[in-house]
This record gives structure tokens, sequence and C-alpha cells, in this order.
């Protein structure tokens, strides 16, 4: 029988200090990075025209550019796309004098400057969006409604199975890997598309997965070993399903990397932030989810005082210093 | 219940003829255009499994009212008027399993699959096709009302600026080729073209000409005098020409309501819908009509695009109601000898034919210039109804049918490697328990599907993210029942006693861990557009699946497997 990790008995716990630091060290530089330089909204949130060509033959981006200018789409992005000679075009702003909300002057502009660029019929428009900034504000807010109101379903269910001391440690451990990897998406300056977006969310709910697992060792250890104190029950915990933890993650990440390098250039983006999403979660659930567990549990301490009459006897009291708050918040 | 071995096998055995009775590929009727651009009926076999926009290629429309030149009494109820004009014209138009659907209170969305050409898509969808019949005004009622409105215009401190109603050679030659473009064009973007390049033309014409004022102005040096002629004895009454470079200019001076006011009562102007040519100049001609008209596109029943066997050109007949064919009828007996115009969105189509006789339910649209294509989208979009009130795109997205062809190539080769993969880590590492666990994942990739295609979900790109993802997450779940079972044999329990408790002492964090990720699923469902509600639709039927193999089918085959070997002391896991 093959086992990795088995019998593991690591001090996820007693670490806890180096670890807010780790915390600390990619979230404060990566969310002073957001106040700065902002996110890279997709069209679909900003609104405007994307035109994805096919050309017969390879073209300066700084004459398509001219040509753009000409028709008075100005500051539009011009980017390979995969292939040498595919190009994507964003345009954010709208034709002067159209009414931004109704798409077509702008869209038909782009069409026009590639018609006098590249001559018609010398390209093929493989895909093409363009969407009013009405709509993408509201699919902006719909987006960030999303978040909120699942993060209060979840609440609500732990609170329901567990209880609501569980349930805040694994919120407060996902807006940790929300931050962290929207800060992701930030530094590397992808695209915050729909795409993306989804990728977060999908990460939200992995991390919660993994999260709730640890959680669910937790309550079982606590009926189980009613002599120990917390600290070591939850380090008890993450040991035991440490395994677990690595062949899930292990898969996890092996899928995700297929999709990265076969998936092609739609997919890439959501398999990238999904990739760093999955370290991230696994990182907080052992690191920052049990962690503010304890620290919940010692401010408000739960019904059954669990372990804590055990732990005066068995294990000196905690240190009493100053404890590091976790940085999300 | 299901305690026994038989009655669980039943219950997988049923799933599974279900998922595949799903699955399997049947008679699908498509109504595809044939080479000559009749639609037509075609069978074929495939697997109902819908691919989404992404895919197969096809165009994604949202579209709103268009209230910037006519406000909408009643939004709500012209929305939904245009909903079920759209939906008519959208099922003539021939695309396989076309989304009409009004999503809130003011949004339509269409979305075709597999289009391939997505401008003729557009225009059909954006036209107004408000068909009016309207009798010329006979006594000269513009020609009357002239020189009141250049005083009215003096007034207002209009002067009639030197304007070029004689083009110069240049704009001569210009003016012709932007209109044969408009007229010859290919590219279907039905009667909006020639109109753009009439305002293009125009917007070019201010620039100053001193040389062609001196002999415009009979009428006191009048703007609009010297502008607009009357077509004279030859023409058709209430007919009057306008240099096609002047067209723009004269048509917002005749928009100015004090302008307005000055034509008689019951008197409405209309511009022909593409400037013609008299002689060598580029004309416009402007019609002086009844307000009233003698029936509109509403009475219609029926309308098809033919050719002409006398000019061999396009026209588009049509039939109209009984009511409507009635009322045609008498005021047309009343006109005999008068002219009628046929109006489309408030432009005249062709110039007015003399009303020979009284004419009865069926008649006939002379398109100049136009192809057969377009006479059939006409057709179209007459049959289906007029739009109460034009929509403007707010939101377009358009994948060419090469590039979703590649996305499916790609996301297929990215799914088999990653699930190679997986499959390679769980039978390296718990050998026989490992291939259970593969084939409860081919089981679940059935059910999923299958599900997929029972409740008529569109397989998009995301949509295959979700899969990929809740491939991972069935993984999981094999992983904590196989994780729980090794400690239960550490702890000494014996093969058949660990497997019970695996199951159960997992079960737990399955259930939470899952019902919390279908939870999030649920809002991105609710909230989400397009692409993500795709992924959103996946990932939840992913993890009930996957529930479903994991903690019943894979349970199943442990029992089938200890009870064939009972006195098994070692588990292979």
């Amino acid at each position: 029988m093959l086992r990795l990790f088995s019998n593991a008995k690591y001090d996820f716990i007693g670490v806890r200090t180096y670890a807010y630091g780790v915390t600390a060290l990619i979230l404060i530089p990566g969310l002073l990075f957001l106040l700065l330089k902002g996110l890279n909204y997709s069209i679909e949130f900003t609104g405007g025209t994307l035109l994805q060509i096919q050309s017969k033959k390879t073209v300066d981006v700084a004459h398509l550019r001219e040509g753009l200018d000409r028709e008075g789409i100005h500051g539009a992005e011009i980017q390979n796309f995969g292939a040498e000679n595919e190009y994507v075009i964003r345009a954010r702003v709208a034709k002067p004098g159209s009414d931004a909300n109704d798409t077509q002057a702008t869209a038909n502009a782009v069409g026009h400057a590639l018609d006098n660029v590249l001559g018609a019929g010398n390209y093929v428009v493989a895909r093409t969006e363009a969407v009013g900034p009405k709509v993408g504000g509201e699919l902006r807010q719909k987006a960030f409604l999303a978040i909120f109101l699942s993060f209060f379903a979840v609440l609500a269910y732990l609170a329901y199975r567990f209880e609501w001391r569980f349930g805040l440690a694994a919120i407060v451990a996902t807006a940790h890997d929300i931050l962290a990897t929207i800060a992701f998406v930030g530094v590397l300056r992808l695209e915050m598309s729909l795409t993306v977006v989804a990728a977060v969310l999908s990460m939200v709910g992995y991390s919660l997965n993994d999260t709730i697992i640890i959680f669910d060792r937790v309550r079982e250890n606590l009926h189980k070993h009613k002599h120990e104190s917390f600290e070591q029950i939850l380090n008890r915990s993450v040991n035991e399903t440490l395994p677990r933890s690595i062949l899930t993650h292990g898969t996890t990440l092996a899928t995700l990397l297929a999709l990265a390098i076969f998936g092609g250039e739609v997919i890439r983006p959501f398999a990238l932030v999904m990739f760093f999403g999955v370290f991230v979660g696994t990182f907080s659930s052992i690191y920052i989810a049990s962690p503010v567990l304890m620290a919940i549990e010692k401010r408000w301490p739960g019904p059954a005082a669990r372990g804590h009459l055990a732990s005066k006897k068995s294990t000196p009291p905690p240190p009493t210093g100053r404890k590091p708050q976790p940085v999300v918040r | 219940m299901f305690a026994t071995i038989r009655s669980r096998l039943i219950l997988i055995a049923v799933l599974v003829v279900a998922s595949v009775y799903f699955l399997f590929p049947r008679k699908v009727t498509i109504r595809e255009p044939g080479p000559n651009g009749v639609m037509h009926d075609v069978e074929m076999t495939r697997v109902p499994l819908k691919r989404g926009l992404d895919l197969q290629g096809g165009m994604h429309l949202a579209l709103e009212l268009d209230q910037s030149k006519q406000v909408s009494a009643d939004p709500k109820k012209d929305l939904d008027l245009a909903l079920t004009v759209l939906r008519k014209r959208i099922d003539e138009f021939g695309v396989e399993e076309p989304v009409v659907q009004k999503v809130g209170d003011d949004r339509i969305v269409v979305e075709l699959a597999g289009i391939t050409d997505p401008a003729r898509a557009k225009a059909i969808v954006q036209r107004s096709a408000f068909l009016e019949f309207k009798i010329t005004d006979k006594i000269g009622s513009l020609e009357k009302a002239l020189p009141a409105m250049d005083r009215t215009l003096r007034n207002l401190g209009i002067k009639g600026e030197p304007e070029p109603t004689k083009p110069s050679a240049v704009q001569q030659l210009l003016g012709g080729d932007s209109i044969r473009p408009g007229a010859k064009d290919s590219t279907p973007v039905g009667g909006k073209k020639p109109a753009r390049a009439g305002t293009k033309d125009s917007a070019r014409a201010p620039a100053p000409d001193t040389a062609a004022t001196a002999d415009t102005t009979p009428v006191a040096g009048g703007v609009l005098g010297g502008l607009v002629q009357p077509a004279g004895a030859g023409g058709v009454p209430g007919e009057y020409l306008v240099p096609e470079p002047a067209y723009a200019r004269v048509d917002s001076l005749l928009s100015i309501p004090a302008v307005a006011r000055q034509l008689p009562r019951g008197i409405v102007l209309r511009w022909s819908s593409a400037p013609s040519s008299v002689g060598v100049q580029p004309v416009r001609f402007l019609y002086a009509l009844d307000d009233k008209s003698i029936v509109t596109g509403s009475n219609l029943v029926d309308a098809q695009a033919q050719l002409d066997p006398l000019t061999n050109g396009p026209i588009v007949t049509f039939e109209l109601d009984r009511a409507g064919g009635r009322k045609f009828g008498e005021e047309t007996g009343k006109h005999v000898g008068d002219y009628m115009a046929i109006l489309l969105d408030g432009k005249v189509q062709g110039r007015p034919p003399v009303i020979q006789s009284r004419i009865g339910r069926n008649g006939q649209i002379t398109l100049g210039g136009k192809t057969l294509q377009e006479a059939q989208d006409l057709a179209l979009t007459l049959k289906a109804g007029a739009l109460p009130i034009p929509l403007k795109i707010v939101e377009e997205r358009q994948v060419g049918a090469s590039l979703g062809s590649d996305s499916i190539h790609k996301g297929i080769t990215a799914g088999l490697v990653g699930t190679a993969l997986v499959v390679l880590i769980m039978i390296g590492y718990y050998r026989l328990s490992g291939l259970l666990a593969v084939a409860a994942l081919g089981i679940y990739l059935l059910f999923t599907l299958g599900a997929l295609s029972m409740i008529g979900a569109t397989l998009t790109l995301p949509g295959l993210a979700g899969i990929v993802l809740s491939i991972g997450l069935t993984v999981d779940n094999n992983v904590l029942i196989f994780e729980r079972m090794r400690e239960e044999l550490i702890h000494g329990k014996t093969v058949r006693l660990a497997v019970d408790e695996g199951f159960r002492h997992a079960m737990n964090a399955i259930v939470d861990s899952n019902v919390c990720m279908v939870l999030t699923a649920l809002f991105l469902f609710q909230f989400g557009t397009g692409p993500v509600k795709g992924f959103a639709v996946t990932l939840i039927l992913g993890i009930v699946a996957s529930m479903i193999t994991s903690i019943f089918v894979t349970r199943t085959f442990y029992m089938i497997w200890l009870q064939r070997r009972p006195a098994m002391s070692t588990l292979s896991i």
C-alpha cells in the first residue's frame, strides 16, 4: 500500500505566525499593486468592441492602429493572439458622436478601419464581442452580487451543519483566497473577464471544499479526543487529512495543467487562475482557516468549551501575547 | 431500500440506460438554406447534445428598444410584441434551434448557431419592416408651401448658403461611385447601405462651391426653393427632385418644426429609399404624400420574393388579408389614375406606380438594384410583421465556425490528457480500488452528459471546464473514501468493516463540501450570464452525478467485490 504523508505529525498550527507573515508578504504588495494599477477589466465589463481576426498576411500593429485612429477609434488595444497573423483588437471607447449603448456604430467603424488597412476579404473575423457600457456595468454588478450572496449562503449552511464559528472561519479563509487570486490576476495583468470571474468563483468553491473537509475532521475529532486541546485537535485534523489533500490537489493540478497547456487561448486564463487558486486554497485551509477558527474559539468559546477544560491540565495555555491578526478582512 | 446488490445494480442499470437513451444519436430536422438561398428541411442523425455558440460558431445578440427616434408609449407591451415578431422572423431565417427570449424587463436575447452571414442576420433582426401605401399629393402642396418655408427659414436666420446644386465633376464621380456599391452590393445590409452612402455624400457636400449658386434662386433666394425642384410634367405628381449631395441638409431643414408647420394639414413628406440619377446628376426623390395610409403591413398575410419576368429584377409579391383587401380595393378604386407610393420604414420604395384599376388583395413591390436574397429577407420580415419600435444592439458576440471547432478540438485534447493523468494517478496510487474509482468516473461522465442532454443544456467552453472541474471533485470524493478506508485498515479493522466505515465516515465530508459547491454554483447560475451560466449548469449537474457515483456506484462495486471474495484479508487500496 503506497502511502504518502501517512501518520504525519507536522505542527501546522504552531507555525501560524510565519504563515501570517507569508500571507502578508503575498497580499500586501498584491493589494497595493491593485490599488495603484487597478484591474485590467475585459470589454465585457467596461463595454466596448472586441474583434479577433485572422489576416491573410501579417501586418504591422502600428498600421492597424493608424487605421483605427482615422475612424475615430483612439487608444484601441491591439495584440497578437496565438498565431502570428491573428490579432485581437479591443476598442473600449465608443465611436465619437454615437450612442455608446448602441454598439453598432463602433463595431462598424472598426470593421471599416480593417477594410481600409487589410482590404476587405483579406481577413476573417473569428470572434466579435460588442458590449454596451450599460450591459457591462450590469455584468460587473452581478458578478459581485454572486460572490456576496454565495458567501451568505455558505455561512448559513455551515452554521446549520457545524456552528457559526466554523462558518465564519471558512468565510475568512475564502475572502483571503479571493483577495489573493484577484491580486494574482492584477499582477500578471490577466484580463478580468467573465471566464476569469468563473475561475475565481469555482476556486472559491474548491477552497471551501478543502476547508470543510478539514473542519469535518475537526468536528469528528472533537468528539473522539476529548482530552486534547483545541490546538492539538486542529493539528491532528490537518495531519489526518493531509494524504487526501495531497492526492486531490495533485490530480486537480494535473487536470488544470492539461487545460492550461492544451485548452487553447480562450480557456487558458481560466486554468491559470484556477491553478493559482488551488494553491492558495490549500494554503488557506491549513494556515488561515484553522488558526482563525482557533482565534474565534478563544474569543467566543464554544458551548462545551471544547478541549479547554482538558487543555488546562495537559498543555500550557497558548501564549497570551498579541496575536497577529489575519491580514484578510 | 437499496440494501441488496441486486436492487442497487438495477438502479444503476436504469440510470445508465436513461443516460445512454438521452445521448443516443437521433434524427433531427434542420432548416437550411439551399444553394439557391431557399430554405428547405434537412434530416440528419446526431448526438442530441447541443453545442454552444462558442463551440459551433454563431451569434449572440442582446437587443433593446431604440427610443432615440421614436419614444415608446408602453415599452413593456412593445417589447413583447417585438419578441413575437422576432420569433417569427428567426423561425423563417432557418437556423437550427434558435434562441429568442426576453431577459429582464427591457432586453431580448437572440442566439443563432452556426450562421455564416452575421451582417444579414443583424439586418433581419433590426429592420422595422413597417409597410404603408399612400397616395401621392396631386395639387402641388409642397410647391406652394416652399416660399412660406423659405420665409420662415430667413426669419430664423438661416440663409441660402452657397449650395452645390450642380456637383462638380469630381463630386459626380464620387457620388456615382458611392451609389453603385449601395445598389449592387452583394453583402446584404438590407436597405441600410444606400442610405449610409447617401448621408456620406451630403456630409461632403457643404464644402462651399461658389460657382453653382447663381442660377438657382428663382424663389427670392430661398434655400429650399433652390434645392427642391418639382419633377415637372413628365413626373409623378407630388414628386420632387433634390440633388443627392444636398439630401441631408434639406432633410434637416424640412424637419425644423416651424418649417414643417408651413405644409398643409394632411400632407407628409417622405424620401425615396435610394438615390437615383437623372441624366448625370445623382438625385434623391422627395414625395409629398397623403397622410392617411390606404393599408399597412399589418393587413399582410403573405409575402414572397420573386424575379420579375419582365425586368429580371427581384420583386416581392404580397397578399393582403380579407379586410385589408377590401379596403385596398375600395381606396384604389377611388384613386384610379392617381399614383401610389409604397413605403417601407418611412422610405418610398421605387417610383410610385400609377393605379390603373381597382387592386384586390395581391400586389407587388419592385426593388431596384437589390439582390434576390435581399428580396427574400424583405419578404420574410414583411410576413413576420413590423417591429413596433426599432431595436438597437446593446451586446453582440459572434464566434466563427472554425474558431469553434478549434475550441472543441482543444477542449477534447485537454480533457483527454487531464483524464489520462487522473487515471494514472488513481490506479498508480490505489491499485485495484483506483480501478474501481476510474470505472465510477466513466459512469459519472455518462451520467453528466446524459443529464445535460436531458435538460437540453448547451455545452459551451466554460461548460467543458465545469466538467473537467467536477471530474476533479469526483476523484476527490473517491480519495476521501479510500483514505478513510486506509485509516480504518491501519487501525486493524477487517476489510469488510473498513469498507463500511470508510464510506460512512467519508459521507459527511462529501455531502458538506459538495453542497457548499452547489450553493456557490447556484448563485453563479442565477447571476451569471451566457458563458458563466453554462459553467454553473455543468458544475451543478456534475456535482450531483459525482455524489451519486462516489456514494452509490463505487459502494456497489465494493459490495460485489466483497461478496465474490468473502475471505479477503487485504484490500488492494
